[in-house]
């Protein structure tokens, strides 16, 4: 239990602290394409799983997870509340019922095929999916954290290129190319914290 | 905001507060008292966005057992609506409907719509007689 406690409250820190530094450039891209307050949103959602996260700690991890993407969902708001929300939910919510043998790489490929659901989008569209898909695929071949991180860095610039098809962004056409979609870049810096925080962390 | 809970009840969503009430207003304007009437805007902290705690609240107050129809403007409106619905429950989710309709003439109309005691399926069917295909 100890060692879930500090997985947990580890993983908690690591995600909000590089929230909370980021929040400015993420509202300030998304003050680009959309309506600026993706930085502030995500700022909100960690703030309240911070205050929470001694309880969070003593939960297990599958059930620590589906209680913050609740959370989430009911402190973020815009689309990525509902959107985060549903990744943790799922993987939590698979993880609890796991029978031996199902690897956590499946678990995370349902759970973001729920959050394509969620979104209606897919591949291509340029949202956190086009982090997100990259990431499933470098963890099916069994990747180290560094080359995972490297990918989901890579994969949040590459949307870039890509003209939105959902979301606020979407109303801009064309428009929206050139500019790195800011639920991809929330993606792609919590992928990377999460990969150096599992690179450090050793099981006391 | 409790109005008739023998008719299907209506829920204004928008990342505005004002147009969220101001939507409402002419609602109520239109349909008086005979409608459950509510509506949620902005973030929790009051300012534009959308809020999945708000609407769920929101969708309470104007809880029908007949039914509730939600309007909801852009979308995060709609995703965090989605959220809300599903976290109420079966078999209450099963009872809310979101519309696809422009919000102010869609919400209005869909409240002249229940105000006569249509089911939620008549009311959601003529707001979304308002959306081009």
């Amino acid at each position: 239990m100890q060692i879930n406690r500090a997985l947990i409250l580890g993983l908690i820190e690591t995600c909000c602290e590089v929230i909370t530094s980021h929040a400015d450039d993420l509202c300030e891209l998304d003050r680009a394409i959309g309506d600026g307050d993706h930085g502030t949103n995500m700022r909100r959602g960690c703030e309240a799983i911070y205050l929470d996260r001694e309880r969070l700690g003593s939960l297990p991890l599958p059930q620590a997870l589906e209680t913050i993407g609740t959370m989430l969902v009911m402190s973020v708001g815009g689309a990525s509340g509902p959107l985060y929300g549903t990744l943790l939910i799922e993987i939590g919510r698979r993880l609890g019922a796991r029978q031996n043998g199902a690897d956590f790489a499946n678990i995370l490929g349902e759970a973001i095929d729920a959050v394509a659901r969620r979104g209606r989008a897919q591949a291509g569209d340029k949202t956190l999916l086009d982090v997100l898909y990259p990431v499933h695929t470098e963890m099916i071949r069994q990747s180290a954290l560094v080359r995972i991180a490297e990918r989901a860095e890579k994969s949040a610039q590459l949307t870039a290129g890509m003209k939105a098809m959902r979301g606020r962004a979407s109303f801009l056409g064309d428009r929206s190319i050139g500019h790195i979609d800011p639920g991809a870049s929330s993606c792609a810096l919590l992928t990377m914290a999460i990969c150096r925080y599992l690179k450090e962390y050793r099981p006391a | 905001m409790k109005g008739n809970i023998a008719n299907v009840g209506i829920v204004i969503v928008s990342h505005s507060p004002l147009v969220a009430k101001g939507t409402a207003d002419m609602v109520r304007q239109m349909v008086g008292d005979s409608v459950p009437l509510s509506w949620c805007g902005g973030n929790a902290e009051g300012g534009l966005g959308t809020n999945a705690a708000g609407i769920l609240e929101a969708i309470e107050a104007a809880w029908s057992d007949h039914g509730v129809a939600v309007f909801v403007d852009l979308g995060g409106a709609e995703t965090n609506s989605e959220m809300a619905i599903e976290m109420l429950g079966e078999p209450r989710s099963s009872l809310v409907a979101i519309c696809n309709a422009p919000l102010v003439e869609g919400a209005v109309i869909a409240a002249a719509e229940a105000s006569g005691g249509a089911p939620l399926a008549k009311v959601v069917a003529t707001a979304e007689e308002l959306s081009p295909l």
